[in-house]
């Protein structure tokens, strides 16, 4: 038992959205929160489980296309719900297929069509060019970005949203704006794999600031900076393509 | 006349590759140019024909079982040695042993397929058997998906003229097996290894690994497979084959290998048990019976790598090769962490896989109590991080794996070791050690 405040993690669909190794954000999240001061619980929200009552993060992964038509039937029923919190300001970080799934819709290469909870103005296709590799974000509250990407998802945004960084090295939501993922409110949308996190203890930062001073209003980072942290963002930036 | 100039073309270049220090494909790249059919018109003249092995692990090592499974039996083996998975692998080691006519001197062939490279082979030559081990999240930065791996492996399957040999603990092959089956012109033999229920739970398969707590499944008795695993101990397995529980010391070390033993028993039976093609009066049949084959078993070395063990400053070091998730899961699984060094290089060149994100699906708490004692690799800093998640103390991050290796040599003098690598570490790594101990021709 702890005397650390509690922040509730909600991972959702981690068993068919569990593909590009995003469990990692998971775990980085958790081990921030903790060097932050705070006592992390991690719920697992799987197809027909409920979601929990009072949340603070919601935090969702990548996977396959079929994981991902499991999961669309699941989300479209908590809609109304996620599009609440998401309007009411709460932290949220999706990556990849639960991107694509935050937003409007998904358009196969087959043309069928995956509708989205909306959450995010953006609109996904099935492309043709598979955009994989390292990249390398530029953006002005978490400064660089650094992972990998792999989708053949194209992504592009509305005016309701804005990006999350604009592409120095590598692809983004798609071969033509330069720019990669998606904001609205506290909701993140991206592409990066890596994991994002443990890299990007910035973003991490960002979803425990929100969380924290939504739920105890205030919060007051303490977490010192991490060497290997560094090191790893500096070899990582330095990979080819 | 055209299989002459085709095989001395190909002599000509491999030697003058030799001599440049050249690569082990390049005569076959020369070949397949000059001669697209020289491949299948070679393997085509084989009396028990061509056995395909294919999947995401343990492909070298099954196939080096098969191999010496057959060899034990007197049968005279054509495989791709090298390891090199590609087609043009195959054809240059084709150009090495057979003679200047064209005619291998072999009895079968016996070639390990990597899924990709495998739909340019196929279109080539139909493999009379074929085996496929797994289908696991595996360089995802070349395939994309899992199940656009498993639609390769049913296309080798769909190519696969008389038997077929699946994994029924992996969903997406059992499915395959059962396609095949269902095919409607003349669909193959389709033969299953497996594992007992009680040893079901000691591998966890991906799905398995994100379900999160493991609920108490009561598993319904199932009937056996070709052949079924039902025991295994430290370098000791029991393999069940037709009703009869056969018990065996082994060489080989780790679960996985263990398993992929059930793979390869089931493949050399089939392959044994099926009459000569025609044409070939003079071939003789071998015969053999289960427990000769378990005791050929017995004496397999693992191969090239994955799971190799050499002798350094007189102390057993082992080099094991992690490729994705679940062979590293297994890799850490299988080997007891208690007083021994470990070291962990991992590079993220192609043939490593170029995304790191595979790594945080590996659980590196087994670890902890010891600590690792040195990281390297293009990546180690990534490693580092991942291992710090786990709460994983580490003495040493070195990316240059020279410095790595001369710092994991100092700091664990009097310790056997063992060392977690990459692809491309692995081959830097053999390097290295070759001019400090005896390191083992690649099988």
């Amino acid at each position: 038992m702890s005397d650390n405040p509690e922040l509730l993690i909600a991972s959702l669909y981690p068993r068919d959205m569990n593909i590009y190794g995003d469990r990692g954000n998971v775990l980085s999240l958790a081990r921030r929160a903790r060097a932050q001061g705070f006592t992390p619980r991690v719920v697992d929200v799987n197809p027909g489980d409920a979601l929990p009552e009072q949340l603070d993060i919601v935090i969702g992964g990548g996977g396959q296309d079929s994981g991902q038509s499991r999961v669309a039937k699941d989300l479209a029923q908590r809609a109304a719900t996620i599009q609440d919190l998401a309007t009411d300001g709460t932290p949220m970080l999706m990556v990849c297929g639960l991107y694509q799934l935050f937003g409007h819709r998904f358009i196969t290469n087959t043309g069928d069509e995956l509708v989205g909870i909306g959450v995010l103005d953006v609109e996904t296709r099935g492309g043709e060019e598979r955009m994989i590799g390292n990249i390398v974000l530029d953006s002005e509250q978490f400064g660089e970005i650094i992972g990998y990407e792999n989708h053949s998802g194209d992504t592009t945004l509305g005016s309701g949203s804005r990006p999350l960084g604009r592409v120095t090295q590598g692809a983004g939501n798609n071969p033509r704006d330069g720019v990669e993922g998606a904001r609205t409110a506290n909701v993140i949308g991206t592409y990066l794999h890596g994991s994002l996190l443990p890299k990007n203890p910035a973003i991490s930062d960002f979803l425990i600031a929100e969380a924290a001073t939504r739920r105890y209003g205030s919060f007051t980072p303490i977490a010192a900076e991490d060497n290997t942290v560094l090191r790893a963002r500096e070899s990582a930036k330095r990979r080819p393509r | 006349m055209r299989d002459f100039f085709s095989a001395v073309i190909g002599k000509t270049v491999r030697q003058v590759a030799r001599l440049r220090g050249g690569g082990s494909a390049l005569p076959g790249l020369v070949v397949e140019r000059l001669d697209p059919g020289f491949l299948a018109r070679v393997l085509s003249r084989l009396p028990y024909g061509v056995v395909a092995v294919s999947g995401t692990n343990g492909k070298t090592t099954t196939t080096k079982m098969i191999v010496e499974m057959l060899e034990a039996r007197g049968l005279r083996v054509f495989t791709n040695r090298t390891g090199s998975n590609f087609s043009r692998g195959v054809i240059a080691a084709a150009v090495q042993e057979c003679s200047v006519t064209g005619k291998l001197d072999a009895d079968v062939a016996v070639l390990e397929l990597d899924e990709a490279h495998a739909m340019y082979f196929i279109e080539r030559v139909k493999p009379r058997f074929t085996l496929l081990l797994n289908v696991l999240r595996d360089q995802l930065d070349r395939f994309g998906e899992i199940d656009t791996t498993a639609k390769l492996l049913q296309r080798i399957a769909d190519a696969t003229t008389e038997g077929l040999v699946v994994n029924r603990e992996d969903r997406l092959i059992a499915a395959i097996g059962e396609q095949t089956r269902a095919r409607a012109v003349a669909p193959p033999e389709v033969r299953t290894f497996g594992l007992s229920n009680a040893l079901l739970s000691t591998f966890p398969s991906d799905d398995d690994f994100h379900a999160g707590t493991a609920e108490a499944v009561t598993l319904e008795e199932r009937p056996d497979a070709d052949v079924t695993l039902v025991e295994l101990g430290d370098h000791s397995a029991v393999f069940r084959i037709d009703g009869q529980d056969l018990r065996t010391d082994l060489k080989l070390e780790g679960l996985y290998n263990t398993f992929n033993a059930a793979a390869a028993l089931s493949t050399v039976r089939m392959v044994l048990q099926a009459p000569i093609l025609p044409g070939h009066p003079e071939a003789q049949r071998a015969t053999t019976t289960d427990t000769e084959l378990v005791q050929a078993l017995a004496e397999v070395r693992p191969a090239f790598g994955r799971g190799e063990q050499l002798d350094l400053d007189g102390q057993p070091l082992d080099l094991v090769l992690v490729k994705n998730p679940a062979g590293f899961r297994l890799g850490l699984a299988s080997f007891d962490p208690e007083g021994v060094a470990v070291m962990i290089a991992i590079n993220d060149q192609y043939a490593d896989g170029r995304d790191m994100s595979w790594l945080w699906d590996v659980d590196f708490a087994s670890l902890s109590a010891q600590g690792v004692s040195t990281v390297s690799g293009t990546r180690a800093w990534d490693m580092a991080l991942r291992l710090e998640h786990d709460d994983v103390a580490v003495g040493e991050v070195h990316e240059s794996l020279s410095d790595a290796l001369r710092a994991f040599r100092s700091g664990s003098p009097d310790q056997p070791r063992r060392i977690y690598c990459t692809y491309t570490a692995m081959l830097a790594l053999r390097k290295e050690l070759a001019e400090l101990t005896e390191v083992e021709n690649i099988w």
